[in-house]
Protein backbone atom coordinates (compact mmCIF):
# COMPACT_ATOMS: atom_id res chain seq x y z
CA UNK A 1 0.00 0.00 0.00
CA UNK A 2 1.48 3.33 -0.98
CA UNK A 3 1.89 5.77 1.85
CA UNK A 4 2.49 9.51 1.87
CA UNK A 5 4.39 11.55 4.36
CA UNK A 6 2.28 14.37 5.71
CA UNK A 7 2.71 17.00 8.41
CA UNK A 8 -0.36 17.41 10.55
CA UNK A 9 -0.60 20.53 12.70
CA UNK A 10 -2.70 19.50 15.69
CA UNK A 11 -3.16 21.69 18.77
CA UNK A 12 -0.21 23.79 17.57
CA UNK A 13 2.06 20.74 17.43
CA UNK A 14 3.37 19.17 14.23
CA UNK A 15 3.05 15.43 13.76
CA UNK A 16 4.97 13.97 10.81
CA UNK A 17 3.12 10.85 9.72
CA UNK A 18 3.56 8.25 7.02
CA UNK A 19 0.07 7.15 6.01
CA UNK A 20 -1.94 5.70 3.13
CA UNK A 21 -4.44 8.28 1.83
CA UNK A 22 -7.43 6.19 2.97
CA UNK A 23 -6.75 6.82 6.68
CA UNK A 24 -9.38 9.22 8.01
CA UNK A 25 -8.42 12.21 10.09
CA UNK A 26 -10.23 10.61 13.05
CA UNK A 27 -8.12 7.44 12.80
CA UNK A 28 -4.90 9.38 12.25
CA UNK A 29 -5.55 11.48 15.37
CA UNK A 30 -6.37 8.45 17.48
CA UNK A 31 -3.97 5.80 16.20
CA UNK A 32 -1.03 7.82 14.92
CA UNK A 33 -1.03 11.00 17.02
CA UNK A 34 -2.26 9.03 20.06
CA UNK A 35 -4.88 11.72 20.74
CA UNK A 36 -7.76 9.48 21.71
CA UNK A 37 -10.10 12.22 22.93
CA UNK A 38 -11.72 12.25 19.48
CA UNK A 39 -14.20 9.38 19.44
CA UNK A 40 -15.64 7.12 16.71
CA UNK A 41 -19.39 6.71 17.12
CA UNK A 42 -20.78 5.89 13.71
CA UNK A 43 -18.08 6.55 11.10
CA UNK A 44 -20.65 7.84 8.63
CA UNK A 45 -21.19 11.40 9.69
CA UNK A 46 -24.36 11.05 11.74
CA UNK A 47 -23.37 11.21 15.41
CA UNK A 48 -20.71 13.94 15.64
CA UNK A 49 -18.63 12.20 18.32
CA UNK A 50 -15.62 12.68 16.03
CA UNK A 51 -16.03 16.46 15.73
CA UNK A 52 -12.80 18.47 15.69
CA UNK A 53 -11.99 21.99 14.52
CA UNK A 54 -10.39 22.44 11.11
CA UNK A 55 -9.13 26.01 10.83
CA UNK A 56 -11.57 26.85 13.64
CA UNK A 57 -14.62 25.26 12.00
CA UNK A 58 -16.36 22.19 13.41
CA UNK A 59 -16.03 19.21 11.06
CA UNK A 60 -16.72 15.48 11.28
CA UNK A 61 -13.24 13.99 11.27
CA UNK A 62 -14.55 10.57 10.18
CA UNK A 63 -15.50 12.21 6.88
CA UNK A 64 -12.09 13.77 6.21
CA UNK A 65 -8.97 11.97 5.14
CA UNK A 66 -5.88 12.82 7.18
CA UNK A 67 -4.06 13.81 4.02
CA UNK A 68 -6.70 16.49 3.40
CA UNK A 69 -5.81 18.15 6.69
CA UNK A 70 -2.19 18.71 5.66
CA UNK A 71 -1.69 22.46 5.43
CA UNK A 72 -4.55 23.20 7.81
CA UNK A 73 -4.85 23.64 11.58
CA UNK A 74 -6.59 20.94 13.55
CA UNK A 75 -7.83 21.44 17.10
CA UNK A 76 -8.94 18.48 19.21
CA UNK A 77 -10.35 18.35 22.73
CA UNK A 78 -6.82 17.82 24.03
CA UNK A 79 -6.07 21.32 22.80
CA UNK A 80 -8.99 22.90 24.62
CA UNK A 81 -8.07 22.43 28.28
CA UNK A 82 -6.19 20.15 30.62
CA UNK A 83 -7.44 18.19 33.65
CA UNK A 84 -5.57 20.56 35.92
CA UNK A 85 -6.74 23.65 34.04
CA UNK A 86 -10.15 23.24 32.49
CA UNK A 87 -11.40 25.49 29.72
CA UNK A 88 -14.38 27.59 30.92
CA UNK A 89 -16.66 25.58 28.60
CA UNK A 90 -15.46 22.35 30.21
CA UNK A 91 -16.05 23.94 33.62
CA UNK A 92 -19.60 24.79 32.49
CA UNK A 93 -20.15 21.14 31.46
CA UNK A 94 -19.02 20.03 34.93
CA UNK A 95 -21.22 22.58 36.69
CA UNK A 96 -24.29 21.69 34.63
CA UNK A 97 -23.74 17.89 34.75
CA UNK A 98 -23.67 18.00 30.97
CA UNK A 99 -22.04 14.58 30.58
CA UNK A 100 -22.53 11.08 32.02
CA UNK A 101 -20.58 8.46 30.10
CA UNK A 102 -18.61 11.21 28.37
CA UNK A 103 -18.48 9.53 24.97
CA UNK A 104 -20.18 12.37 23.09
CA UNK A 105 -18.58 15.09 25.19
CA UNK A 106 -15.45 15.90 23.18
CA UNK A 107 -17.57 16.15 20.04
CA UNK A 108 -20.00 18.53 21.74
CA UNK A 109 -17.18 20.66 23.17
CA UNK A 110 -15.60 21.11 19.75
CA UNK A 111 -18.96 21.71 18.07
CA UNK A 112 -19.92 24.35 20.63
CA UNK A 113 -16.55 26.11 20.42
CA UNK A 114 -16.68 26.05 16.63
CA UNK A 115 -20.20 27.52 16.53
CA UNK A 116 -19.36 30.26 19.02
CA UNK A 117 -16.07 31.05 17.23
CA UNK A 118 -18.13 31.71 14.12
CA UNK A 119 -20.97 33.59 15.79
CA UNK A 120 -20.71 34.45 19.47
CA UNK A 121 -24.09 36.27 19.36
CA UNK A 122 -26.03 33.31 17.95
CA UNK A 123 -29.59 33.17 19.34
CA UNK A 124 -30.49 30.42 21.81
CA UNK A 125 -32.86 28.88 19.27
CA UNK A 126 -30.27 28.84 16.52
CA UNK A 127 -27.69 27.52 18.96
CA UNK A 128 -29.97 24.63 19.95
CA UNK A 129 -30.52 23.86 16.25
CA UNK A 130 -26.79 23.92 15.60
CA UNK A 131 -26.04 21.71 18.63
CA UNK A 132 -28.62 19.18 17.38
CA UNK A 133 -25.90 18.11 14.93
CA UNK A 134 -24.52 15.75 17.60
CA UNK A 135 -26.09 12.77 19.37
CA UNK A 136 -26.06 12.01 23.11
CA UNK A 137 -27.63 8.89 24.56
CA UNK A 138 -27.23 9.73 28.25
CA UNK A 139 -28.16 13.26 29.17
CA UNK A 140 -31.27 14.21 27.24
CA UNK A 141 -29.40 17.29 25.89
CA UNK A 142 -30.90 19.93 28.21
CA UNK A 143 -27.84 20.08 30.44
CA UNK A 144 -25.57 20.32 27.40
CA UNK A 145 -27.55 23.27 26.03
CA UNK A 146 -27.51 24.93 29.45
CA UNK A 147 -23.73 24.50 29.72
CA UNK A 148 -23.14 26.01 26.30
CA UNK A 149 -25.55 28.92 26.71
CA UNK A 150 -24.10 29.61 30.17
CA UNK A 151 -20.60 29.68 28.71
CA UNK A 152 -21.83 31.89 25.84
CA UNK A 153 -23.24 34.45 28.32
CA UNK A 154 -20.09 34.60 30.36
CA UNK A 155 -17.99 35.01 27.24
CA UNK A 156 -20.21 37.83 25.99
CA UNK A 157 -20.09 39.50 29.41
CA UNK A 158 -16.33 39.31 29.38
CA UNK A 159 -16.14 41.21 26.07
CA UNK B 1 -15.81 -0.21 8.03
CA UNK B 2 -12.83 1.69 6.73
CA UNK B 3 -12.68 2.84 3.13
CA UNK B 4 -10.69 0.79 0.65
CA UNK B 5 -7.37 2.02 -0.67
CA UNK B 6 -7.18 4.73 -3.32
CA UNK B 7 -4.72 6.97 -5.05
CA UNK B 8 -5.06 10.62 -4.01
CA UNK B 9 -4.77 13.60 -6.33
CA UNK B 10 -5.07 17.22 -5.24
CA UNK B 11 -5.27 19.50 -8.30
CA UNK B 12 -4.88 23.24 -7.88
CA UNK B 13 -6.89 24.21 -10.94
CA UNK B 14 -9.83 23.14 -13.08
CA UNK B 15 -7.44 22.25 -15.92
CA UNK B 16 -5.51 19.90 -13.65
CA UNK B 17 -8.71 18.42 -12.23
CA UNK B 18 -10.25 17.57 -15.61
CA UNK B 19 -6.92 16.18 -16.73
CA UNK B 20 -7.11 13.65 -13.90
CA UNK B 21 -10.75 12.84 -14.66
CA UNK B 22 -9.81 12.27 -18.29
CA UNK B 23 -6.85 10.11 -17.29
CA UNK B 24 -8.69 7.92 -14.78
CA UNK B 25 -12.28 7.98 -16.10
CA UNK B 26 -14.65 5.71 -14.23
CA UNK B 27 -11.96 4.72 -11.72
CA UNK B 28 -11.98 8.23 -10.25
CA UNK B 29 -14.40 10.19 -8.08
CA UNK B 30 -14.32 13.87 -7.29
CA UNK B 31 -13.95 14.70 -3.58
CA UNK B 32 -15.43 18.05 -2.59
CA UNK B 33 -17.15 18.35 0.83
CA UNK B 34 -17.16 14.60 1.29
CA UNK B 35 -20.32 14.71 3.40
CA UNK B 36 -22.09 12.26 1.06
CA UNK B 37 -19.17 10.53 -0.66
CA UNK B 38 -17.09 9.58 2.39
CA UNK B 39 -19.98 7.86 4.23
CA UNK B 40 -20.52 5.81 1.05
CA UNK B 41 -16.81 4.97 1.03
CA UNK B 42 -16.85 4.11 4.74
CA UNK B 43 -19.66 1.64 4.03
CA UNK B 44 -17.75 0.44 0.97
CA UNK B 45 -20.84 1.12 -1.13
CA UNK B 46 -18.41 2.91 -3.42
CA UNK B 47 -14.70 2.17 -3.73
CA UNK B 48 -13.04 4.53 -6.20
CA UNK B 49 -9.48 3.74 -7.15
CA UNK B 50 -8.64 7.42 -7.41
CA UNK B 51 -9.93 10.42 -5.46
CA UNK B 52 -9.55 13.82 -7.07
CA UNK B 53 -9.70 16.28 -4.16
CA UNK B 54 -10.86 19.63 -5.58
CA UNK B 55 -10.87 21.56 -2.30
CA UNK B 56 -7.89 23.66 -3.42
CA UNK B 57 -9.52 24.71 -6.70
CA UNK B 58 -10.54 28.16 -5.44
CA UNK B 59 -11.80 29.29 -8.84
CA UNK B 60 -14.80 26.98 -8.30
CA UNK B 61 -16.02 28.87 -5.24
CA UNK B 62 -18.20 31.90 -5.18
CA UNK B 63 -21.68 33.29 -5.55
CA UNK B 64 -22.16 35.69 -8.41
CA UNK B 65 -25.39 37.63 -8.66
CA UNK B 66 -25.53 39.23 -12.07
CA UNK B 67 -27.00 42.58 -13.09
CA UNK B 68 -29.57 40.71 -15.19
CA UNK B 69 -30.89 39.15 -11.97
CA UNK B 70 -29.48 35.66 -12.55
CA UNK B 71 -27.45 33.88 -9.85
CA UNK B 72 -24.38 31.76 -10.59
CA UNK B 73 -23.03 29.57 -7.84
CA UNK B 74 -19.61 27.93 -8.13
CA UNK B 75 -19.70 24.17 -7.59
CA UNK B 76 -17.29 24.24 -4.66
CA UNK B 77 -19.29 26.91 -2.79
CA UNK B 78 -19.98 25.61 0.71
CA UNK B 79 -23.67 25.19 1.49
CA UNK B 80 -23.26 27.39 4.58
CA UNK B 81 -22.30 30.29 2.30
CA UNK B 82 -25.86 30.25 0.91
CA UNK B 83 -27.10 31.18 4.40
CA UNK B 84 -25.15 34.42 4.31
CA UNK B 85 -27.11 37.67 4.55
CA UNK B 86 -25.11 38.80 1.49
CA UNK B 87 -27.33 36.66 -0.73
CA UNK B 88 -29.70 39.04 -2.57
CA UNK B 89 -33.15 39.06 -0.95
CA UNK B 90 -34.82 37.98 -4.20
CA UNK B 91 -33.10 34.61 -3.65
CA UNK B 92 -34.40 34.00 -0.14
CA UNK B 93 -35.76 30.62 -1.26
CA UNK B 94 -32.16 29.46 -1.65
CA UNK B 95 -31.40 30.40 1.96
CA UNK B 96 -34.64 28.82 3.18
CA UNK B 97 -34.01 25.53 1.37
CA UNK B 98 -30.36 25.38 2.48
CA UNK B 99 -31.32 25.84 6.15
CA UNK B 100 -32.94 22.40 5.95
CA UNK B 101 -29.82 20.62 4.69
CA UNK B 102 -28.38 18.30 7.33
CA UNK B 103 -26.70 20.02 10.23
CA UNK B 104 -24.29 22.87 10.91
CA UNK B 105 -20.99 20.99 10.38
CA UNK B 106 -22.36 19.25 7.29
CA UNK B 107 -23.22 22.60 5.71
CA UNK B 108 -19.76 24.00 6.55
CA UNK B 109 -18.05 21.34 4.42
CA UNK B 110 -20.76 20.18 2.04
CA UNK B 111 -20.82 21.95 -1.30
CA UNK B 112 -23.53 23.09 -3.70
CA UNK B 113 -22.00 21.12 -6.56
CA UNK B 114 -21.61 18.02 -4.43
CA UNK B 115 -25.28 18.01 -3.49
CA UNK B 116 -26.34 18.51 -7.11
CA UNK B 117 -24.13 15.75 -8.50
CA UNK B 118 -24.94 13.34 -5.67
CA UNK B 119 -28.60 13.81 -6.73
CA UNK B 120 -30.36 12.35 -3.73
CA UNK B 121 -34.06 12.27 -4.68
CA UNK B 122 -34.98 13.96 -1.38
CA UNK B 123 -32.33 16.68 -1.48
CA UNK B 124 -33.16 20.39 -1.33
CA UNK B 125 -30.68 21.89 -3.79
CA UNK B 126 -31.55 19.57 -6.71
CA UNK B 127 -35.22 20.41 -6.02
CA UNK B 128 -34.46 24.13 -6.25
CA UNK B 129 -32.44 23.66 -9.43
CA UNK B 130 -35.28 21.81 -11.11
CA UNK B 131 -38.05 24.12 -9.91
CA UNK B 132 -36.19 27.31 -10.86
CA UNK B 133 -34.87 25.84 -14.13
CA UNK B 134 -31.15 26.14 -13.44
CA UNK B 135 -28.39 25.40 -15.94
CA UNK B 136 -25.43 23.19 -15.08
CA UNK B 137 -22.00 24.03 -16.54
CA UNK B 138 -19.85 20.95 -17.04
CA UNK B 139 -16.21 21.01 -18.11
CA UNK B 140 -14.06 18.19 -19.47
CA UNK B 141 -10.68 18.13 -21.11
CA UNK B 142 -12.43 18.36 -24.47
CA UNK B 143 -14.66 21.31 -23.74
CA UNK B 144 -17.60 22.71 -21.86
CA UNK B 145 -21.34 22.11 -22.10
CA UNK B 146 -24.42 23.43 -20.40
CA UNK B 147 -27.24 21.12 -19.28
CA UNK B 148 -30.72 22.26 -18.25
CA UNK B 149 -31.99 20.93 -14.91
CA UNK B 150 -34.81 19.07 -16.72
CA UNK B 151 -32.21 16.78 -18.35
CA UNK B 152 -29.60 16.82 -15.59
CA UNK B 153 -31.37 14.66 -12.98
CA UNK B 154 -31.94 11.23 -14.50
CA UNK B 155 -32.58 8.85 -11.60
CA UNK B 156 -31.62 8.11 -8.00
CA UNK B 157 -28.07 9.39 -7.54
CA UNK B 158 -27.69 9.58 -11.31
CA UNK B 159 -27.12 12.69 -13.37
CA UNK B 160 -26.19 13.49 -16.93
CA UNK B 161 -22.63 14.37 -15.85
CA UNK B 162 -20.12 12.18 -17.70
CA UNK B 163 -17.31 10.45 -15.83
CA UNK B 164 -14.65 12.74 -17.24
CA UNK B 165 -16.60 15.92 -16.46
CA UNK B 166 -16.38 18.33 -13.57
CA UNK B 167 -19.37 20.44 -12.53
CA UNK B 168 -18.15 24.05 -12.61
CA UNK B 169 -21.19 26.06 -11.64
CA UNK B 170 -24.96 26.13 -11.39
CA UNK B 171 -26.73 29.14 -12.83
CA UNK B 172 -30.21 30.14 -11.72
CA UNK B 173 -31.94 32.38 -14.29
CA UNK B 174 -33.44 35.65 -13.07
CA UNK B 175 -36.83 35.37 -11.41
CA UNK B 176 -39.36 37.27 -13.55
CA UNK B 177 -40.69 40.53 -12.14
CA UNK B 178 -43.68 39.88 -9.89
CA UNK B 179 -42.45 36.47 -8.66
CA UNK B 180 -42.86 35.23 -5.11
CA UNK B 181 -41.22 32.05 -3.88
CA UNK B 182 -41.71 29.65 -0.98
CA UNK B 183 -40.25 26.40 0.32
CA UNK B 184 -41.50 23.77 2.76
CA UNK B 185 -40.20 20.41 3.90
CA UNK B 186 -41.32 17.63 6.24
CA UNK B 187 -38.84 15.36 8.00
CA UNK B 188 -39.30 13.34 11.17
CA UNK B 189 -36.38 15.06 12.89
CA UNK B 190 -34.69 18.27 11.94
CA UNK B 191 -31.64 17.42 9.90
CA UNK B 192 -33.11 14.21 8.48
CA UNK B 193 -33.59 13.84 4.76
CA UNK B 194 -36.96 15.22 3.70
CA UNK B 195 -39.81 12.78 3.39
CA UNK B 196 -41.32 15.35 1.03
CA UNK B 197 -40.12 18.85 0.14
CA UNK B 198 -41.84 21.45 -2.04
CA UNK B 199 -40.52 24.57 -3.74
CA UNK B 200 -42.62 27.08 -5.67
CA UNK B 201 -42.22 30.26 -7.67
CA UNK B 202 -45.39 32.10 -8.75
CA UNK B 203 -45.37 35.10 -11.07
CA UNK B 204 -48.39 37.40 -10.94
CA UNK B 205 -49.36 40.36 -13.11
CA UNK B 206 -50.40 43.72 -11.68
CA UNK B 207 -53.97 42.46 -11.26
CA UNK B 208 -52.68 39.60 -9.05
CA UNK B 209 -53.43 36.94 -11.65
CA UNK B 210 -50.90 34.10 -11.94
CA UNK B 211 -49.18 34.17 -15.32
CA UNK B 212 -46.37 31.67 -14.59
CA UNK B 213 -46.13 28.88 -12.02
CA UNK B 214 -43.29 26.56 -11.08
CA UNK B 215 -43.87 23.92 -8.43
CA UNK B 216 -41.31 21.24 -7.60
CA UNK B 217 -41.49 18.16 -5.36
CA UNK B 218 -38.69 16.11 -3.83
CA UNK B 219 -38.90 12.74 -2.12
CA UNK B 220 -41.76 11.43 -4.25
CA UNK B 221 -39.84 9.91 -7.16
CA UNK B 222 -36.35 8.89 -8.31
CA UNK B 223 -35.60 12.54 -9.09
CA UNK B 224 -37.16 15.87 -8.10
CA UNK B 225 -40.32 16.47 -10.15
CA UNK B 226 -42.20 19.43 -11.52
CA UNK B 227 -45.88 19.35 -10.58
CA UNK B 228 -46.93 20.44 -14.08
CA UNK B 229 -50.59 19.55 -13.63
CA UNK B 230 -50.76 21.68 -10.50
CA UNK B 231 -48.98 24.52 -12.32
CA UNK B 232 -51.63 24.42 -15.06
CA UNK B 233 -54.44 24.62 -12.51
CA UNK B 234 -52.97 27.88 -11.21
CA UNK B 235 -52.48 29.74 -14.48
CA UNK B 236 -54.96 32.53 -15.04
CA UNK B 237 -56.22 32.39 -11.42
CA UNK B 238 -55.38 34.11 -8.17
CA UNK B 239 -53.97 31.23 -6.16
CA UNK B 240 -56.11 31.59 -3.05
CA UNK B 241 -58.98 30.37 -5.18
CA UNK B 242 -57.15 27.51 -6.85
CA UNK B 243 -54.55 26.44 -4.25
CA UNK B 244 -56.52 23.49 -2.95
CA UNK B 245 -57.28 22.22 -6.43
CA UNK B 246 -53.65 22.59 -7.46
CA UNK B 247 -52.44 20.78 -4.33
CA UNK B 248 -54.85 17.89 -4.92
CA UNK B 249 -53.72 17.68 -8.53
CA UNK B 250 -50.05 17.60 -7.43
CA UNK B 251 -50.80 14.66 -5.11
CA UNK B 252 -52.80 12.81 -7.79
CA UNK B 253 -50.10 13.16 -10.41
CA UNK B 254 -47.31 11.53 -8.39
CA UNK B 255 -46.69 7.82 -7.91
CA UNK B 256 -44.43 7.55 -4.85
CA UNK B 257 -43.21 4.20 -3.58
CA UNK B 258 -43.56 2.98 0.00
CA UNK B 259 -40.35 2.39 1.89
CA UNK B 260 -39.09 2.09 5.44
CA UNK B 261 -39.42 5.83 6.03
CA UNK B 262 -42.89 6.51 4.69
CA UNK B 263 -45.75 4.85 2.87
CA UNK B 264 -46.84 6.03 -0.56
CA UNK B 265 -50.05 7.27 1.03
CA UNK B 266 -48.13 9.40 3.54
CA UNK B 267 -45.97 10.90 0.81
CA UNK B 268 -49.05 11.78 -1.22
CA UNK B 269 -50.72 13.39 1.80
CA UNK B 270 -47.55 15.31 2.62
CA UNK B 271 -47.26 16.47 -0.98
CA UNK B 272 -50.81 17.84 -0.93
CA UNK B 273 -50.41 19.55 2.43
CA UNK B 274 -47.02 21.07 1.64
CA UNK B 275 -48.08 22.33 -1.80
CA UNK B 276 -51.06 24.08 -0.20
CA UNK B 277 -48.83 25.53 2.49
CA UNK B 278 -46.25 26.75 0.01
CA UNK B 279 -48.90 28.36 -2.21
CA UNK B 280 -50.35 30.14 0.82
CA UNK B 281 -46.85 31.42 1.65
CA UNK B 282 -46.44 32.66 -1.91
CA UNK B 283 -49.59 34.73 -1.66
CA UNK B 284 -48.39 36.10 1.69
CA UNK B 285 -44.90 37.03 0.50
CA UNK B 286 -43.96 40.34 -1.02
CA UNK B 287 -40.90 40.06 -3.18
Amino acid sequence: MTTRQIDLLVNEQTFTLDLPPRITLADALRDHCRLTGTHLGCEHGVCGACTVLLDGEPVRSCLLFAIQAAGHEVTTVEGVGRPDSLHPLQRAFVNNQAFQCGFCTPGFLMLALGILNEELDISTNDLRNALSANLCRCTGYTAIVDAVTGYQSSRKDAQ
Amino acid sequence: MKPSAFEYKRPGSVIEAVHYLHQFGEDARVLAGGQSLVPLMNFRLVYPEVLVDINDVDELSGICPSSDGSLSIGALTRQATLLSPCLPSAWRIVREATSHIGHYPIRRRGTVGGSMVHADPAAELPLLALTLEAEFKLRSQTGERSVHADSFFQSHFTTDKHEDELLIEVCFPALPHGTTTAFAEFARRSGDFALVAVAAALTRDTAGVIRRARIGLAGVAATPLRARGAEEELLGTTETASARIAAARAAEDIDPTSDGHASARLRRDLARTLVERVLAQCSGNEQ
